[in-house]
């Protein structure tokens, strides 16, 4: 780890100003991603500015109906608040899908945010890395990219991102508050992430200076009919080869909306309006499920050793959906998949 | 700047295991090596000091983290509970006499951070049956393969707790 100054913020403001006064500073809450990648020489801040004690801790019901959830609440909190138990099970099982009891302790959710790739070559120094050194190339397109991106990949950047958290998100439409030198806004959380395109060092919509207050969640919560499936090398504690987050509302056996997101497949949680689209108005049928699993997975590309994911992708969109149809979610402790 | 400059240590205060300890620090010691290599509490193990394990866990106001990723300047005022300061007056705590009396563990290396991840467990009241626990405790590894004992002992402390 390199030497770094150490600096408490006293408030949102005093954040901004002192994000703002050093431009090699970097914020910590939790600290659990971004102490490893500087153990690891990835990161090398020249400040660190300890946010955790800002009072960014609540959990508040929004005038419209939604929640809105500070910055600094840690993940397990987060999974275990009543009202998020039993109003967004969605979010809340799979925050429990991620990481271990530990770090969900530890981690924030505006961390879990900004939280960056678990691709090998990324942390890795001693390899080129786009996302690392930019223009350096990327050592994972002709290495192994077992666990690579399948969707929205570029020719500088095939990796994914890690967060379990987010696909929920994605799926339950959340947004994300921001507030920075020029005051604040809202970002929605599709479009927080971006795709790697040419500039894959870039993960997110996040500007310089600016810091995560809150996210929203809205008032449609899909409490009945969800699932969260993650497929993975082990049966916890490791990141997803896909995962899937399905919510449905229906009438009877009749789909009236329809999420769907990915996670492990792309450098953000994927989703497609169009496969959610083809959803509205079909019953809850396998064939349905398929046919939006090949609109949700339109486009997806294999790298050498990767390939198995788009098949593996489609039977678990069908399979989640159909869980999600059923109101027989995934569990995430007991590991049979039904 | 970072690198040519070094920053001066960073006065704290800890309460470990009851005890007020005083510390200067510098910003990038994490709160695993000011344990072990500052107040000489080696029982907590630094594994993998990457997160990945579990070796290092400690309880921090109660809850139960992984020290190596931990700064100890961002923990200022808190209270660490440690493999040391779980027995009370020379009686063992329920989670090691139920590790002794489950063989659970060979070489030992990982059963601070098994037991205080736990002892973390039992306080949060999450888990409820042997799948539960092995799910929880999935941040703790133990290379010996201890596993089916490691759960046998936790159902123990758990169902006299």
């Amino acid at each position: 780890m390199n030497n770094f100054d150490y600096s408490r913020a006293s408030d949102v403001a005093d954040a901004i100003r002192l994000l703002t006064a050093d431009p090699g500073a970097k914020l910590i809450a939790g600290g659990t991603n971004l102490i490893d990648l500087m153990k690891e020489n990835v990161e090398r801040p020249s400040r660190l500015i300890d946010i955790s004690r800002l009072p960014l801790r609540d959990i508040e019901e929004t005038a419209g109906g939604g929640l809105r959830i500070g910055a600094l609440v840690p993940n397990s909190d987060l999974a275990y608040h009543p009202v998020i138990e039993q109003r967004y099970p969605l979010l809340a099982s799979a925050i429990l899908a991620g990481a271990s009891a530990q770090l969900r302790n530890m981690a924030s959710v505006g961390g879990n945010l900004m939280q960056r790739t678990r691709c090998a070559y990324f942390y890795d120094t001693t390899t080129p890395c786009n996302k690392r050194s930019p223009g350096a190339g990327c050592s994972a397109i002709d290495g192994l990219n077992r666990n690579h991106a399948i969707l929205g990949a570029s020719e500088s950047c095939i990796a994914t991102n890690p967060s379990d958290m987010s696909v929920a998100l994605a799926a339950l439409g959340a947004l994300v508050h921001v507030a920075g030198p020029s005051g604040q806004r809202t970002i929605a959380l599709a479009d927080f992430h971006r795709l790697p395109g040419d500039e894959p060092h870039v993960d997110t919509d996040i500007g310089s200076g600016e810091i995560i207050t809150a996210i929203e969640i809205p008032p449609q919560a899909f409490a009945r009919n969800y699932s969260y499936l993650k497929i993975r090398d082990r049966l916890s504690y490791a990141f997803a080869l896909v995962s899937v987050a399905a919510a449905l509302e229906l009438e009877g056996n009749a789909i009236t909306e329809a999420r769907l997101a990915l996670g492990g497949v792309a450098h953000k949680p994927w989703r497609s309006l169009e496969a959610e689209a083809a959803l509205r108005g079909k019953a809850a049928t396998p064939d349905h499920f398929g046919h939006a699993a090949d609109l949700l997975l339109q486009g997806a590309t294999a790298r050498s050793h990767n390939g198995f994911k788009i098949e593996l992708a489609r039977r678990a969109i069908v399979r989640t959906l159909m869980q999600a149809a059923s109101a027989t979610p995934q569990s995430q402790a007991h590991k049979k998949i039904a | 700047m970072a690198d040519t400059t070094i920053p001066k240590p960073i006065p704290i205060n800890l309460v470990v295991n009851g005890e007020k300890r005083a510390l200067e620090l510098l910003p990038w010691t994490t709160l695993l090596d000011a344990l072990r290599d500052r107040l000489e509490l080696t029982g907590t193990k630094k594994g993998c000091d990457h997160g990945q394990c579990g070796a290092c866990t400690v309880l921090v106001d109660g809850r139960r983290v992984n020290s190596c990723l931990t700064l100890a300047v961002m923990k200022d005022g808190a209270e660490i509970t440690t493999i040391e300061g779980l027995a009370k007056d020379g009686t063992l705590h329920p989670l090691q006499q139920a590790f002794i009396d489950h063989d659970a563990f060979q070489c030992g290396y990982c059963t601070p951070g098994q037991i205080c991840s736990a002892a973390g467990l039992l306080a949060e009241g999450r888990a409820k049956d042997a799948d539960e626990i092995r799910e929880l405790m999935s941040g703790n590894l133990c290379r010996c393969g201890g596993y089916p004992n490691i759960v046998a002992a936790i159902e123990q402390a758990m169902s006299r707790s």
